[in-house]
């Protein structure tokens, strides 16, 4: 695509793709920092992730107001508005992710030493491997503007799904096993609704990043249930 | 109406503003049902694209004015080159494009406004109702009664607001005083202009500021009861609040008329038209509900022109 004749439009949308970027990256490490910080009883590091939220929310709300302010000056049509209105959704959804992760933090604090069976974190750190995985393929989509990248992340966020099944059931037994697991099990469901949800917003930002490479939506259902690649819509882009 | 007689588009002999000879006499009817009965005929063959986009809700719409397999030199030079495109019935179709595109010289065809000048000829089809008005024999002053046309520069003649108006009316319908008088108010009233002007109708026509100069040339269009309303760039003289007021106005117009409005200003054609055509070098490049053309163009050229990439 050429470039704007006016060259200011083009550095505006330039600078809100690095935002986002910078945004998605700061939520990638609070999430890999935040089960780290679970996983190794590491309250120093599970501290510092909470900390670095308020960078998030400052970036999410210069991006709206620089968008806006876009939107307001240059009238963006066609590909230039799905560009705009997808970094305000993305923008959003990785503020919330970033929330996310934070909370995670803030349950590994309450947790440190507390852990009475090591095994009850297996199901999680699967569960995490599936949504940081998610979570970089989507932004490597945004990134690329790969519509078939984001497709992929959208289906395979039922995997992550049908994992929080499984987690949820092992906690169940562990807690039927000992009253006295039940606190920790708990605070660990808290954490594999969090991831659950991260992946959610993944999936949301997949299917922004559908609309603004097509101008087309994905269908409304999305898969649940653990799905192999064959149910994948296949519209062609 | 017209001869009922002409509606079979045969091959025609003689002058420059017929159906080229290449024409299958069988010219199959590719795109929506026509209000004029015509006959069912074969379906088209392969569409050219731009008729692809039609396809869905637009080929389900009322044909007002469909121009086929156009033509139009300016001497030796083509200037349209093979347009095809509907102007839907109570729509409003934009056309927008560069400098030079050909726009204002495909407006013009539609009344026929280009015979007035020697060296200018149009071939192909444009109908009307199912009728070819570019066949010799078409009335030129009944096709412009039936279709108006306001321009970019407002054009009042030097008499009072109400002759303006009553000029027109005068030309074409024997009408008593009375009726004659609201007639013209009916027309003022069209053009949201009625409420600034009834105390001062005898006042001359160019004592009004720029809008209003215009509302008062769309009055005088409307009050003829056209069926079809050709804008040229009307708003490019005025400034934002008369532009508004006439926004306004063709809103409020397309519920009784069907009305093309060519334009420079790409948010205006986005606002006011349902359907938009984009137009390049004499082709037309993309035609489509506005809505899709202006968030999600099919064609590069188009989404290139409208975000300011044209380069």
């Amino acid at each position: 695509m050429p470039d704007h004749i006016v060259k200011a439009y083009d550095k505006e949308l330039e600078s809100l793709g690095r935002k986002i970027a910078e945004m998605g990256g700061i939520a990638e490490k609070m999430l890999s920092d935040a089960m780290d910080a679970l996983i190794d009883f590491d309250t120093r590091l599970a501290q510092a992730t909470v900390d670095s939220d308020p960078r998030l929310d400052l970036l999410q709300r210069d991006i709206e107001e620089q968008a806006i302010l876009t939107i307001a000056r240059r009238q963006p049509m066609a590909v230039d508005l799905r560009e705009i209105i997808a970094t305000i959704r993305i923008s959003g959804d990785l503020e919330r992710i970033g929330d996310l992760a934070k909370n995670i933090a803030k349950r590994a604090i309450k947790l440190a030493g507390e852990m009475h069976i090591p095994r009850a974190t297996i199901g999680l750190r699967s569960m995490h491997e599936s949504a940081a995985m998610l979570l970089k393929e989507v932004l490597d989509a945004y990134a690329e503007r790969d519509a078939e990248g984001a497709r992929a992340v959208w289906i395979h966020d039922a995997d992550l799904n049908a994992l929080e099944d499984s987690v949820f059931r092992d906690l169940l037994t562990f807690m039927m096993e000992d009253p006295r697991n039940i606190s920790f099990c708990t605070h660990l469901l808290y954490v594999s609704k969090n991831i659950e949800r991260i992946g959610d917003h993944a999936t949301n930002i997949a299917e922004t990043v559908v609309y603004l490479v097509t101008g087309e939506t994905l269908p409304m259902d999305r898969p649940k249930g653990r799905t192999t690649l064959s149910e994948a819509p296949t519209r062609v882009v | 109406m017209n001869d009922v007689s002409n509606l079979k588009p045969a091959p025609e002999a003689d002058s420059a503003a017929t159906i080229s000879a290449e024409m299958p006499a069988q010219e199959a009817e590719s795109r929506a049902t026509i209000s004029a009965g015509l006959p069912a005929q074969e379906p088209a063959p392969e569409a050219d694209p731009p008729a692809k986009i039609l396809a869905d809700a637009i080929s389900n719409l009322e044909q007002k004015v469909t121009v086929r397999n156009l033509n139009f030199y300016y001497g030796d030079s083509l200037a349209l080159k093979n347009v095809s495109l509907p102007l839907c019935a109570k729509k409003v179709t934009a056309f927008i494009g560069p400098s030079g595109c050909g726009k204002s010289t495909l407006l013009r065809v539609l009344n026929r406004m280009y015979d007035l000048y020697p060296k200018q000829r149009a071939e192909g089809e444009v109908l009307l109702d199912g009728v070819n008005i570019l066949r010799p024999e078409q009335d030129l002053n009944l096709l412009r009664a039936r279709v108006g046309m306001v321009f970019q520069k407002p054009t009042p003649f030097p008499m009072s607001i109400h002759d303006n108006i009553a000029f027109g009316l005068k030309l074409y319908e024997k009408l008593p005083k009375s009726e004659l008088a609201d007639r013209v108010e009916a027309a003022l009233k069209r053009a949201a202009l009625w409420d600034e002007v009834k105390d001062k109708l005898y006042a001359s026509g160019l004592s009004l500021s720029g809008g209003q100069q215009q509302r008062l040339c769309i009055a005088r269009t409307v009050a003829l009861q056209p069926e079809v309303i050709l804008l040229d760039e009307p708003c490019s003289a005025l400034d934002p609040i008369s532009t508004s007021k006439v926004e306004e106005t063709i809103d409020e117009l397309k519920e009784n008329y069907t009305i093309a409005i060519v334009t420079h200003n790409m948010q205006q054609a986005a606002r006011v038209s349902d359907h938009t055509a984009f137009m390049y070098l004499g082709e037309l490049i993309e035609f489509g509900i506005t809505a899709q053309v202006f968030t999600s163009p099919e064609k590069k050229q188009t989404q290139n022109y409208i975000t300011g990439r044209f380069g």
